[in-house]
């Protein structure tokens, strides 16, 4: 059975406005299933950048992918997408809720969109991951109903709802208080030891990286230490 | 499944923003029910013009031009036959104006499946005589029942009875402006004369208006006998056959045929009429042209709504796309939206359209040439009713197709960053 969730081999990034800047530089590092890991760095070090690499939602990079062992080299968009779906969950440094649905739509959505189970089952599923995240009561409010904190783990709960491969975060508690930084950082750390999910958490917060089973660091564009 | 999830969310962005979404959709109602309102009236009024001829007018006519006749002599003698003819100053052939067996010919008129009805007409040059003074005319002996069951003659007759025409010996319908020039009045007794110099007395029995002046200075109707008699010629004579088709299409064929069947003259309606039809055309185009582009001003309205509405969306689009929905997806979503602007603004477009339209057949519309009309004329076609529904769904997906291009053009990446 493959044991490496995500691969990258060489790694290449530029960006090109007026003069071309290189962000990434041959970065080569796999994270295998279970693993809980951290990558951090100094702000503009090309972690964000890398992560949306990672992520598939950024395919203008040199070097090869491979997501559960599938190149994602020359996969069209529409394939992309399905991955993402399916095999990737998101959290942002910043909520990115949709205002214009009920906390539990919002968690359903991306299970509705790969329609493995009936809507039956995947409002069980989203009530399930809401209440383990202690925010069933919020059901069915809307985003702009909730704190900050409550609303990153209305994030958390989507980006479980199709059991994903790899749980992707770019800067989970940027934006949060330290108490809620501390719940968030206790449900990855939960998922991560009870449910062996597979994390890769984007963070320039050290304290946070540092109780994390791996830390990959980065400085301008490469990576130094893993 | 997916159709449906698409369509939800579709629903839920179109609810967020919903007095933007009003305001577009009553851009698309209020276009499609004046296209409805508009081409129905116009439609109504081009019926109307039409019917004023096509009504009134036989499809085809039968009779007998004075012209020259198409084969002269030396053309068929044997001597001459492989000569070129140069023949000067030929003159019309002196032959009779009536219709050769006429009974016959009505008989098989009336035998053809083609044929809806068949009435007999005379034409004859008069005088009407007005103290020392004549008034040049022209007298129709018509038979009334069948010029009212086929030409509308009833409807014209303003004053009187058309069927008084045959109940009363020597009746006369005269032409309004005949009759006003004269001082007539129903009951009268009047004078014409013939071409021939006949002289006879006719009983005024009604007044005819057609709504064409020149046919109403002119014209006047007495039965086919009284014309007869005026002409001094016997019961046989008649110089035009009207007919009436089953259809007005088959016409310009029909006439052919009967010509060279019956041995005369021949002319449909659509040759006779031609300008008519023109008229027709041009008006429509016009209507046309000022509905389009009323609904294409609705599509524009529909375009700024959902472009507007996409820059609001892009955070909304960014996370979409981010958890799996392709570009696709994010296009299906925003063109469901303009559809459904479409198919609401235009469903209530149609039924305030038909509502309009029965409004406007509700005004008073009365005019001395067109006695029969009461309100303003209206047509209900069910063509308009689908041009305007095929348009409105086809403006407001295009209007819908390029912002939602751009929409699933947005790449998440710079969203997601840019905060």
């Amino acid at each position: 059975m493959e044991q490496t969730a995500i691969k990258a081999i060489g790694i290449n990034k530029w960006f090109r406005d007026q003069t071309d800047f290189r962000v990434l530089t041959n970065v080569t590092f796999s994270v295998n299933k279970g693993e809980f890991v951290s990558v951090t760095g100094k702000s503009g070090c090309g972690k964000s950048t890398l992560l949306y690499i990672l992520s598939t939602m950024d395919t203008d990079y040199e070097g090869d992918l491979y997501l559960d062992g599938a190149s994602m080299r020359d996969k069209k968009e529409q394939e992309l997408a399905v991955v993402r779906n399916e095999k990737i969950g998101f959290v942002f440094q910043f909520h990115y809720l949709l205002n214009e649905f009920t906390v539990l739509k919002n968690v359903m959505l991306p299970g509705l969109k790969l329609a493995r189970y009936t809507a039956h089952e995947v409002e069980h599923k989203a009530y399930e991951h809401l209440k383990m995240l202690g925010i069933k009561d919020e059901a069915l409010k809307y985003p702009n109903q909730l704190s900050g904190g409550q609303k990153q783990r209305v994030a958390i709960a989507r980006a479980l709802i199709n059991d994903p491969l790899i749980i992707m975060a770019d800067e989970p508690t940027g934006n949060l208080d330290k108490k809620n930084s501390e719940v968030v950082f206790d449900i990855f750390s939960e998922l991560a030891h009870k449910y062996h999910q597979t994390l890769l958490i984007v963070t320039h917060d050290n304290d946070f990286a540092s109780r994390t089973g791996r830390i990959i660091e980065m400085v301008d564009g490469q990576i130094v230490g893993s | 499944m997916k159709v449906r999830l698409i369509y939800d969310i579709a629903l839920s962005l179109l609810l967020a923003r919903w007095r933007q979404t009003l305001v577009a959709a009553i851009g698309v109602t209020f276009s499609i029910t004046m296209f409805i309102a508009l081409l129905s009236f116009m439609g109504g009024l081009n019926k109307l013009l039409d019917s004023l001829i096509t009504n009134r007018t036989p499809h085809i006519r039968l009779y007998h031009q004075l012209q020259p006749a198409k084969v002269q002599p030396a053309q068929l003698y044997p001597g001459f036959k492989n000569a070129y003819n140069f023949i000067a100053s030929i003159k019309p052939k002196n032959r009779q104006l009536d219709i050769h067996n006429s009974g016959a010919v009505i008989a098989a008129l009336h035998r053809d499946a083609h044929v809806a009805g068949v009435a007999p007409r005379l034409q004859a040059q008069v005088f009407y005589n007005v103290g020392v003074t004549d008034i040049t005319g022209l007298l129709n002996g018509i038979d009334a029942a069948a010029e009212s069951r086929l030409f509308s003659f009833g409807d014209y007759i303003i004053a009187g009875n058309a069927a008084d025409l045959s109940a009363v010996t020597d009746g006369i319908i005269l032409g309004k402006g005949v009759a006003d020039k004269m001082l007539a009045h129903i009951g009268d007794v009047i004078q014409v004369t013939a071409g021939n110099g006949t002289h006879l007395q006719l009983k005024v029995v009604g007044f005819y208006q057609s709504g064409l002046q020149q046919v109403d200075d002119v014209e006047s109707f007495v039965a086919v006998g009284t014309a007869q008699k005026l002409l001094g010629e016997p019961g046989s004579y008649i110089t035009d056959i009207e007919i009436k088709l089953n259809d007005i299409k088959e016409a310009p064929a029909l006439a052919k045929v009967y010509g060279r069947l019956f041995n005369v003259d021949a002319i449909d309606i659509q040759t006779a009429n031609s300008e008519f039809e023109t008229g027709g055309n041009i008006r429509t185009t016009i209507s046309y042209a000022v509905g389009v582009t009323l609904l294409i001003v609705a599509g524009f309205g529909i375009y700024n709504i959902l472009n507007m509405m996409i820059y609001e969306k892009m955070d909304s689009i960014a996370i979409l796309k981010a958890t799996g929905f392709s570009g696709r997806d994010v296009r299906n979503i925003f063109i469901l939206i303009a559809l459904s602007i479409g198919v609401i603004g235009g469903g209530v477009g149609l039924i305030t359209g038909f509502g309009l339209s029965a409004i406007i057949h509700h005004v008073p519309f009365n005019t001395n040439a067109l006695p029969t009309v009461h309100v303003y004329p209206v047509d209900f076609n069910p063509r308009f009713y689908i041009i305007a529904s095929v348009f409105s769904v086809l403006t407001t997906y295009m209007a819908g197709y390029f912002p939602s291009r751009k929409a699933s053009k947005i790449d998440p990446v710079v969203i997601i960053r840019g905060k």
